[in-house]
Parts: C-alpha cells; sequence; structure tokens
C-alpha cells in the first residue's frame, strides 16, 4: 500500500512539474492562436476552485419564469432564484400569506409574470449594490429586490401602460426608475374600436422616484407620449445627466400584423426626455391629477408582512405643456436598443431591421435644439433634423442590432441577433475592431456596471435565446444560455457557456465585493415584530377563534412547539404562524401539511411566516421539516387530531407530553 | 497528517524550483498549492457573522470566566488534537457536557496517555462520550430524569441522569453551569465522564 501511495506522489509530484514549468510558453502560444490553445487558458481563466468566491455577481433576468437569478462570473455557477413576479414554492413566495399581498394588482392575485430588465441602483454614476430593480412586462410593474437579504421588497404597478417593456433602467444616483409601455392603449382605458387606434391612443412614460434612504417607489408623474411602441430605454449620464432617451416602433400606429404595418417607415424615434425640466415643472404645480388604479406592495422586514396598496390616481404631464423637454431623435428603422456611452455622449438606435446603427451626438442634439433645426414635429414634439444630431452610422456591421454595452476605452459591444454574434466597435471611428460568433441569435448582453459611467469592463455576458445542440437534448424544451467573454484584451475571448432560467433578457452585474460584505446573515429574533411571532417555546400556543383556529408555532433543532394538537374539527380554518427559533446562519428550517392547498414555508432564522390548512376528513395527520435542517431532521414531526364537526374534543396542544414552556 | 505535510513539501520544492528557472509563471503556479490546503478546512473554519449566536466550539474558545480565565481551553486543545471541531460546529443539535481544566486535572495521567498522536482515536471516543446528539436544555434535562430516559451520547453509550433537588446530574457528574449555544447547549461539568471500558 504505502509503496503505491509513494509512486503516486511521486507521479503527482511530476506532474506538478510538468504544469508548473511548462506553461510560460504554451501561454504565449495561446494569445496568438484564435482556437484549439484558448480552451486550456479558457478553463483556467473561469476556475473557481472549490470553497474560493467568484469576482462578481450577475443577476441574470428569469424572463418568463418571472423571476431573478443570480449567478457567479466567471464560474457561472447559479446561487439563488430570487422570486419576484412569480409564486415560487420552493420558498412559499406567493403561497404563505406575508408574500401573497406581493402579487396582487389592480386585476387582482397575478400568480406570474414576466420579468425582464434588472438594474442596479447607482451613486454618482456608479453601480452601488443596494438594490435590483426588474420589470415586469405583461401586467406592467417595476420590482426592487434588498442586496442585503437577496428578497423581493417592493412591486409597484404600472397604471395607463400594456407592456412594460423599456424599463427599469435607473438614473446615476437613483433619482428614477423609469417604465415605458410597449403598447399603446386608450389613456385612460375605455371601450373604444380597434380600428380607430391611431391618433386616439397614448403611450405613457413614468418616471418613479426613489426614496434616497428607503428605496422606496412612487410614481412622480407620467408623461402621456404619443400613441407609438415604446422599447428600451437608458438613462443620460455625464454631460446628459437629466435627459433619458426611449426608442419607439410602430411609429405608423398600425394596429394589425405590425411584422409588416410596423416597418413601413424607414426611420422611427428616440424619444429624448428632459426630466429635469419635467421635474421643475411638476414640483412648481404642473401636471394633473387623474384617476387610476394600480397596487403598491411594500415588504414590511420588522413585520415580516407585505401589504398591498390600492393606489387611485396619477400625475399626468402632456408634452404641450412643458416645451422644450421633449424631442424625436429619428433612427434607422425600428430600433430595439437604445444605449448610451459611459461619457454620456453618445446615444446608440439600434435598428433590429436595419443595415446600419444609428450613433447620435448629444452635443449636437443640444446644439440643434438651440438652433432649433427641426424637420417639423409629431402630435406637438418637434422632429431634429437627422443630421443635425446624427453623429455618424456604422454600416454593414452585421445583421439584425440590438443591444450595445460599453467599455472605459472608447468602445461598444454589440449584440446581432440574426447573424448570431457580438461585435466590438470603436465609437469615434465607427470601425469594427472584432467580432465573434455566439451560440446562437444573442438578445442582450451584460458588462458589470453596464448601465453607468463606469462599467467594470473584464467580462461580458453574451444572453443567447437558442441553444439548439449545444447541450445534451432535454426533449424539445432545451435551456437558453449565457456566454461568458473576456474583453480585456484587443480581441473577444469565449470562456464559457452556461445555461440560464427563463429566458435571460438581460442581467446586471457588479463586483462582489459591493455585495457580498453587507449580505444579512440570519434575522434578529429580537426585532421581528410579526404579530403572530412566538420568540420562543413558552409562546407557543394554540387558539380558536370562531372556526379559524390559529397555532403559534416554533422550529428548532429538531422539534415544532407544539408537536400534538388536538381538538381541530372538519370545516376549520387553521392557520400555522410558524418562526424559526434559529439564530444560526444557514439553518432554515421547512414546514408541510399533508393536504395542504398550499406550499411548504421554507423559513429562514428569526423569521415568521403563516400558511392556512383546510382540514376536510377526520383523523390524525403529521406535519413535518421539510429541509434537512439537522441530524434528527427526520424525527422533527407532529400531529393534528382532527375530529368530526360539531365533536367535543377539547382544544390540547403539547411538546412532549406537557404544554410548552420556558427553558429554565 | 504527515503524508499531507510531504505532499505540501513537494509542491512548494517544485514551485520554488520553477521561481529560480523562469521567474514569469510563479504566480499561476501557486493554484495547486492553496488547493491541498483549501480541502483541509472544514467547517470548523467558517467565521461568526455579524448578529448571529456562537455556536459550541466558538462559545468554548473564547468563553471567560469572572476572573478572566479561559476554564475551557484544555478542553479545547483535547478536541483539536483528537481533530473533532468540525463536529461541534455541525448543524446538531448537540449537548456538549464541557469539562472544565480542573477536570482534566484530576485525570492527568490518563489525559497525558490520551494525548499521545497513536491514542488519537481513543480521545475523540472519550471526547464524543460528552457529547449528546440532542436538544437538552435544563427542562428538558429534568424531564429525562423524571421519565427515567438515559442520554444517548455520540459515543454511542447511555448515560443517566438524575434530578436530586433540582439540581441535574448527569453520569454522576453535576452540572454547574449552562451556556445556550446556536447549535444546542453547553452544561459545565468539573470531571470526566471517562467511558469505564476505555
Amino acid at each position: 500500500m504505502k509503496t503505491i501511495f509513494k509512486s503516486f506522489l511521486v507521479m503527482v509530484a511530476s506532474a506538478l512539474f510538468l504544469s508548473s514549468c511548462a506553461p510560460t510558453t504554451a501561454n504565449k502560444e495561446t494569445r496568438g492562436n484564435a482556437k484549439g490553445a484558448i480552451a486550456g487558458s479558457a478553463a483556467e481563466k473561469v476556475y473557481v476552485a472549490p470553497g474560493e468566491h467568484d469576482s462578481h455577481y450577475a443577476f441574470i433576468s428569469g424572463g418568463f419564469s418571472g423571476q431573478l437569478s443570480v449567478y457567479g462570473l466567471p464560474s457561472g455557477r447559479l446561487f439563488r432564484v430570487i422570486p419576484v413576479f412569480s409564486q415560487d414554492p420552493e420558498k412559499g413566495y406567493g403561497y404563505n400569506e406575508e408574500t401573497k399581498p406581493m402579487l396582487m394588482t389592480s386585476h387582482g392575485f397575478v400568480p406570474w409574470g414576466d420579468s425582464h430588465h434588472p438594474d442596479i441602483s447607482q451613486t454618482n454614476g456608479s453601480v452601488d449594490g443596494r438594490w435590483v430593480f426588474i420589470n415586469e412586462n405583461n401586467t406592467p410593474r417595476i420590482a426592487r429586490i434588498s442586496l442585503t437579504t437577496f428578497e423581493t421588497e417592493e412591486i409597484i404597478e404600472i397604471p395607463n401602460s400594456a407592456g412594460n417593456h423599456s424599463s427599469s433602467y435607473v438614473t446615476e444616483n437613483s433619482e428614477y426608475v423609469v417604465a415605458g409601455t410597449r403598447f399603446a392603449v386608450p389613456f385612460p382605458q375605455r371601450d373604444m374600436s380597434i380600428k380607430d387606434m391611431k391618433g386616439n391612443f397614448s403611450g405613457a412614460l413614468s418616471f418613479l422616484k426613489i426614496d434616497k434612504e428607503t428605496g422606496h417607489m412612487n410614481i412622480a408623474f407620467q408623461i402621456k407620449m404619443p400613441g407609438f411602441n415604446y422599447d428600451l430605454s437608458h438613462p443620460g449620464r455625464g454631460k446628459s445627466h437629466g435627459w433619458f432617451f426611449f426608442s419607439t416602433y410602430n411609429t405608423e400606429e398600425a394596429n394589425t400584423l405590425l411584422e409588416v404595418n410596423a416597418s413601413q417607415n424607414d426611420k422611427d424615434f428616440i424619444a429624448a426626455i428632459n426630466w429635469k425640466k419635467i421635474e421643475a415643472y411638476v414640483k412648481n404645480g404642473g401636471g394633473k391629477m387623474m384617476p387610476a388604479k394600480y397596487t403598491h406592495n411594500l415588504w414590511d422586514d420588522d413585520a415580516h408582512t407585505a401589504t398591498s396598496t390600492m393606489k387611485k390616481q396619477v400625475l399626468v404631464v402632456e408634452p404641450k405643456d412643458v416645451p422644450g423637454a421633449i424631442y424625436f431623435l429619428p433612427t434607422a428603422k425600428s430600433p430595439h436598443g437604445c444605449d448610451v456611452d459611459p461619457t454620456g455622449e453618445y446615444i446608440i438606435g439600434n435598428g433590429k431591421l436595419a443595415a446600419a446603427m444609428t450613433v447620435h451626438s448629444f452635443t449636437k442634439m443640444i446644439k440643434a435644439i438651440k438652433d432649433k433645426a427641426f424637420d417639423g414635429e409629431k402630435y406637438g414634439i418637434p422632429v431634429i433634423k437627422f443630421e443635425a444630431v446624427n453623429y455618424g452610422i456604422l454600416d454593414q456591421p452585421g445583421l439584425g442590432p440590438l443591444h450595445t454595452e460599453f467599455d472605459t476605452r472608447g468602445n461598444g459591444y454589440t449584440t446581432f441577433f440574426i447573424s448570431s454574434e457580438v461585435v466590438k466597435w470603436n465609437i469615434k471611428d465607427l470601425k469594427v475592431i472584432d467580432r465573434h460568433p455566439v451560440y446562437y441569435s444573442v438578445g442582450h448582453l451584460m458588462i458589470p456596471g453596464g448601465n453607468s459611467r463606469t462599467p467594470d469592463d473584464k467580462y461580458l455576458v453574451s444572453m443567447n435565446k437558442i441553444t439548439k445542440d449545444r447541450y445534451l437534448p432535454t426533449g424539445p424544451e432545451v435551456c437558453q444560455s449565457a456566454q461568458l467573454f473576456d474583453i480585456s484584451g484587443e480581441k473577444m475571448e469565449l470562456l464559457l457557456d452556461f445555461p440560464t432560467i427563463g429566458e435571460p433578457h438581460y442581467a446586471a452585474g457588479i463586483a462582489a465585493d459591493k455585495i457580498a460584505a453587507n449580505s444579512q446573515k440570519i434575522y434578529k429574533l429580537s426585532d421581528n415584530k410579526h404579530p403572530f411571532a412566538a420568540k420562543s417555546e413558552a409562546e407557543t400556543k394554540v387558539v380558536r377563534k370562531g372556526n379559524e383556529i390559529h397555532i403559534y408555532m416554533t422550529m428548532i433543532r429538531s422539534h415544532f412547539s407544539p408537536d400534538n394538537i388536538e381538538g381541530v374539527k372538519v370545516g376549520d380554518k387553521v392557520f400555522f404562524h410558524v418562526t424559526n427559533l434559529e439564530q444560526d446562519y444557514d439553518v432554515p428550517h421547512g414546514i408541510s401539511m399533508i393536504g395542504a392547498n398550499t406550499s411548504e414555508m421554507l423559513i429562514m432564522p428569526g423569521r415568521t411566516s403563516t400558511i392556512i390548512w383546510y382540514p376536510k376528513e377526520v383523523g390524525v395527520w403529521p406535519f413535518y421539516c421539510t429541509d434537512f435542517c439537522s441530524a434528527l431532521h427526520q424525527e422533527m414531526q407532529g400531529y393534528i387530531r382532527v375530529s368530526p364537526k360539531g365533536s367535543n374534543t377539547p382544544l390540547t396542544y403539547t411538546l412532549d407530553g406537557d404544554i410548552p414552556g420556558e427553558e429554565e | 497528517m504527515k503524508i499531507y505535510h510531504s505532499l505540501l513539501a513537494v509542491v512548494l520544492l517544485i514551485t520554488f524550483s520553477c521561481k529560480n528557472e523562469t521567474k514569469s509563471t510563479t504566480e499561476k503556479k501557486s493554484t495547486p498549492k492553496a488547493e491541498v490546503k483549501k480541502e483541509h478546512k472544514g467547517q470548523a473554519s467558517v467565521k461568526l457573522s455579524k448578529g448571529e449566536q456562537p455556536n459550541a466550539l466558538q462559545v468554548a474558545m473564547t468563553y471567560k470566566d469572572d476572573k478572566g480565565n479561559m476554564p475551557f481551553s484544555t478542553l479545547v486543545a483535547a478536541v483539536q488534537a483528537a481533530g473533532v471541531e468540525d463536529a461541534l460546529v455541525n448543524a446538531g443539535p448537540l449537548t456538549v457536557f464541557a469539562p472544565v481544566n480542573a477536570a482534566f486535572a484530576k485525570h492527568q495521567a490518563t489525559v497525558d496517555e490520551l494525548l499521545k498522536p497513536e491514542n488519537k482515536s481513543k480521545l475523540a471516543f472519550v471526547l464524543t462520550n460528552h457529547v449528546a446528539p440532542a436538544n437538552y436544555g435544563i427542562k428538558q434535562l429534568k424531564k429525562e430524569a423524571k421519565k427515567g430516559r438515559k442520554l444517548y451520547m455520540a459515543s454511542g453509550k447511555y448515560l443517566v441522569v438524575e434530578n436530586k433537588d433540582g439540581k441535574i446530574i448527569v453520569d454522576g457528574k453535576p452540572i454547574l453551569m449552562t451556556v445556550k449555544v446556536s447549535n444546542g447547549w453547553i452544561h459545565v461539568i468539573d470531571d470526566l465522564m471517562v467511558p469505564s471500558d476505555k
């Protein structure tokens, strides 16, 4: 045995010797050689050794899953899926009583959403790691997620909108997060013929004020724009701070077969909005309060409970009432992405059907406004002459340009859906520097800090809609994917493929050290203000109120208190209010009740959560811990006796034969 | 442990020899060395974070009495010598009957014998006889005494618990003090619970 081991050691040693001494030359070769050798060095660049941490967080949209996923870069490892707009039985989100209000809308309880574009809060033009915002496209909403707890803390609905697509981008000091309606709709909604759309529908652009301390959102004003489709947006920054840019399509205002009818105009617009001007106008009493109906759902971290409030009105601003605040910039055919470079000078419109990319200049725009270099107006909004605002055209860069992100070295990186590639180009020279195929049909791309003055430009992540043969097949439905590139050199280097959840519409990335140190470990029991919390076993009890039974229950390794309950009857409504007494990092407990028409609850240390159970059958029914919490997890269980309706079984609750009491 | 050391030495040696030949490669090449180190780290190396309760090992390592003495320093040293630190930080739940330093002094000869490297597993066995894989606070121990239920210890042995006028005695040793820890309980005793057949 010993000899075998020794010779093994020798082998290891010599292998190490080879690998440690040889690469000097191998590395040199790698740089010049496009393929082959790349695999070796790429593996090294994405390898995060067991127990080591990634350098960046990536918050990748879950698309039609309605959620937000958290990945590490460069490893591509999935850490967590944060439930946002969809119920998540794994965590009890949207199933327990505390989080159900988060999914309330003016249309009632909506258990699903289509999440799109995450964006991280900023301070002085840099991502600050406090919150990440994400929009919902289908039932227009914006959510705010805490990057301390990694939980959804707030969701606000956007009225007078449909398809909240041009969202949820944040200004450089997190003054505002915006929403824009993809579908033009009657504003306010009314019963009218669809074919009368033109001139009678509107497009709401909403500016939500973010509270500096709490992050709470409030719709400061909605701009009632012409009835175009508003697609994507980005804030001005640096010199253009105070402006916001939205791409539009279907300026034809077609209401049917848009694939043909919305592609008639040679140019559509980027709408340039001077929000500072409108803010001042509103501050001076401008705008009109209009009736509206939308929910504002807010999580209270002390009460461990969300409340949903129905809002009744919204402040509406008509463009004609604020002259000099809104302009249209003609942009090549049906632009999709609308991106602003880190200096704030260049505004890029990616015409998804155009053979060219439009680069506008902020400086030229300001001059054109001053010189009144207009080419008429649309619904009273001046249209700036194309030549007067355009910096240049990137001609024939690829097919189907969608989105652009930037490095700090004056380059743009644009995705091309049809030609399935990412193209690196110099903004000033308007020259293509490098192009790299992606697999396949890329949508968005992300450079950490992408929507800011200070991109952290080591990595680029492309998010692909179609993967076909890239992974082991899993039947007709296969995952969408992300691909990681190293962009620190002249040429982009593909490092890694990894699968994503749902559809990765967009992502927000940030250096890990801006978040990791602040990540919460437990909820302090002493801060727990949940009205049904039991903060010790002595506080556990079972109370009957008519046909309602309230169980104040606790969980600790490895039992529930109480764990034997009698006196529950068929027809009762049983509330499990369960508090996890642990104050130790990473010791959640779960609870599930047989036959409950809801999910389990996974409860973090110090938290209280509630599910409702309707006992329907006479008998003795068990509940148990769903999370392997401890060595005696399998023993963590209890029974509830259910007696017939009208029986005289007294209400009792015990733990080990006694009424639960205080530890001495 | 020895094997590990020699492997590390080989790695170090090679890294060093490379350093001499080709200066440019050194930084990257330290990776395998770091991995070997990493593998050896257990859950006991996880740091206590703000607001969190300390676990049994963290309490034993930091607890000071009124006079500023560390009454569990011998216990901690024994735990480290036996290499069972990770078991005391585990999710548990654990109930640790923690002998103070004086308890070890009472059995000096036995302790000296157990601390010999070749007796590492015997030492671990004795230590695990001080830990019950259960959530036994004082109240629960009273209940165990009342119902005549024995304590099942991590060593596989069963210990008798008695209640003498409100004082809890385990295996003949009275509990002097109790500390709640994040993964269970520490009950302080001033004697060792050495299994009779070891």
